[in-house]
């Protein structure tokens, strides 16, 4: 280790001078360990105030201004933009979205994540097959997930493969993304995050069920409990407390940032827009309106955070045991 | 932690093994199963179906379970096409990919290993300072990074692409937690050997833990291959459209070629699957690292 000759490094100050001079050793110990801390923790400090704080704290004063187009504004406007937020019909409408998407998609992936999981765990052979399958999508992107879904599987016309299904019935032609009553779309607009997101929970899932000790189902049997639903309800699932929490919580999140497949399922449309789409649309489309973009995405920031908080008071996350 | 283990004499839960009726629910689970098969390798089935089909074969009014005849020149007809940059895309997707990811792995490692292992007064201050941007939901961030990003002059540019990306607290987390359990001994091993932090780091942690990093770089590279949000809102200039913009692109124009969109569809998923048929294990691992919060 070649340390400059002012600040030796921290392992010459360690070896050498551990028994001699114990004292200067701890001085010049803390010196070195100070500059070695900055090298290597340093560089990441810098970015994550430059790309984290900065951009929360420039989008919090602007929250405050009048700024179309630009993002250094000198219209102070108060909280304006917070108040024209939470009286905008379109941004309390995309909340409303949000919400109904969550109602299906949170509890739908805790089920089926959790069935397969429980599906793939007791299959004694060609595991690994199973497992890979569900988890194969994983690999695709909204993007290319949407696209499949648009174009090739909901797609209106009869081409489309549930059309092409439903014609077997002779059932007439649906225009799944754009019938807002019934409202279809929500049909691919939930299938399509299953398919991508189930085989990731079902490998949280997996994981905690293996984590659950052998010994405990022993104890079960040998206390007669029912195999079948009497071990699940009270040997498996409250063992899997810690990943469930996990799984709701990062679940819920998702969801609440869900862009890509509405943006590319539907498109910037009224009657299914979630919050981001629609702050997407007023911050970045033809009139950039920072000031209540940054105002609509400081609120949903913080709604976010209390849901989180929230359900994680609720559900006892980090308890000591879990 | 490990999911792969096939059944190396661990009981199985007993609860679905042995069931109440047997059988009958055996031969149920193994139903269910091969549906959930058929549905989920569905998509895959549609995307080589249409990539490999004329748009007649695709748009007849009956279903045809495979095409007439592989049409194999979609390729270079996807190639071809003028209105879609495809190679350009792709070439920004990958430079995209590796740099976002080996940066973030090299910064979060770093600042990690700093903050497991070298005494500092306010270290503690730092890490509460990083983990509370976790706090912070990251997709609603995009406005205001891109506030910072343009006063920088970085739209429509690969530095925009990927270095505001690179910053992850949720990394560094993750390399803390690691490291705070990686073996002392060893370190101390090099410590006795003349090594600083610096040598310690690159010449005993890094190469001890190359699973885990193998595991943070498969997972990292998959997000930043897929991720839309951030380049859509960055490449506004066709020059600078990542894979998932070029087709998000293709989607909303006015004449859309199927097959051709399915055919850049296929590209875009070769490498991702090539990394899931090799790195899945670490893929696994890296889920369950990062998808739990110990």
């Amino acid at each position: 280790m070649s340390a400059p000759t002012k600040t030796p490094s921290a392992a010459d100050s360690v070896t050498t001078g551990e028994r001699r001079r114990p004292r200067r050793r701890r001085q010049k110990g803390i010196a070195g360990n100070t500059l070695w801390f900055w090298v290597f923790v340093g560089p990441f400090v810098l970015g994550l105030l430059i790309f984290s704080y900065l951009p929360i704290i420039w989008s919090l004063v602007l929250s405050f201004f009048e700024a179309y187009n630009t993002a250094t504004p000198s219209k102070f406007v108060g909280l304006r933009n917070y108040i024209d937020m939470l009286t905008d019909h379109n941004f309390l409408s995309s909340l409303g979205t949000f919400t109904i998407f969550a109602v299906f998609i949170v509890p739908l992936t805790f089920v089926l994540s959790l069935v397969l999981a429980l599906l793939v765990n007791q299959v004694k052979i060609a595991r690994a097959f199973f497992r890979s399958v569900f988890f194969l999508p994983t690999a695709c992107s909204y993007v290319v997930a949407s696209l499949i879904w648009r174009l090739s599987i909901f797609n209106g016309v009869r081409f489309g493969l549930a059309n092409t299904v439903l014609g077997w019935f002779g059932i007439d032609n649906i225009a799944w993304l754009s019938t807002v009553s019934p409202p279809w779309y929500w049909l691919p607009l939930v299938t399509v995050r299953l398919w991508l997101q189930l085989g990731f929970y079902m490998i949280l899932f997996i994981a905690g069920l293996q984590r659950i000790s052998p010994t405990l189902y022993e104890a079960a049997y040998v206390d007669g409990a029912k195999p079948g639903w009497q071990v699940f309800r009270y040997i498996t699932l409250p063992q899997l407390r810690a990943t469930s929490v996990a799984v709701l919580i990062l679940n819920l999140i998702a969801a609440y940032q869900a862009f890509d497949e509405f943006y590319n399922l539907i498109g910037n449309v009224n009657y299914a827009r979630p919050p981001l789409v629609y702050l997407y649309g007023i911050s970045l489309g033809s009139i950039q309106d920072l000031g209540h973009g940054s105002a609509g995405a400081l609120i949903l920031a913080v709604i976010i955070m209390i849901v989180t908080l929230l359900q994680s008071r609720i559900f006892g996350f980090g308890k000591a045991g879990d | 932690m490990a999911v792969s283990e096939r059944t190396t004499g661990t009981p199985q839960p007993i609860g679905f093994t042995q069931s109440g009726w047997g059988r009958v629910g055996m031969v149920l689970r193994w139903i269910a199963l091969f549906i959930a098969v058929v549905l989920f390798l569905l998509p895959f089935y549609l995307i080589l179906r249409n990539a490999l089909s004329t748009e007649a074969d695709i748009t007849a009014p009956a279903w045809t379970l495979f095409p007439t005849h592989l049409q194999w020149s979609n390729i270079k007809e996807l190639f071809d096409d003028t209105q879609v940059p495809m190679a350009r895309a792709l070439y920004n997707s990958a430079v995209v990919g590796v740099l976002g990811t080996a940066g973030q792995l090299l910064l979060a490692s770093m600042a990690g290993y700093g903050l497991a292992r070298i005494p500092y007064r306010h270290a503690d201050k730092i890490f509460y300072a990083i983990v509370a941007t976790l706090m912070i939901p990251g997709a609603v961030t995009f406005i205001p990074s891109f506030i910072v990003v343009s006063s920088l002059g970085w739209v429509s540019s690969l530095r925009g692409l990927i270095i505001p990306t690179l910053f992850s607290g949720f990394a560094a987390f993750l390399f803390r937690q690691y490291f705070l359990g990686f073996p002392r001994e060893l370190e101390e091993a090099a410590r006795v050997d003349g090594a600083g932090y610096f040598g310690v780091f690159w010449r005993i942690v890094v190469p001890n833990s190359l699973p885990f990093f193998a595991a943070l770089a498969a997972i990292t590279f998959i997000g930043n291959w897929n991720s839309f949000l951030w380049p859509l809102v960055i490449g506004q200039d066709s020059s600078s459209w990542t894979i998932q913009v070029a087709m998000s692109t293709f989607i909303t124009a006015q004449t859309i070629n199927i097959h051709e969109l399915f055919m850049a569809v296929a590209v875009s998923i070769l490498p991702l699957v090539l990394i899931f048929a090799f790195l899945q294990r670490y893929l696994i691992q890296g889920v369950t690292q990062s998808g739990i919060k110990d």
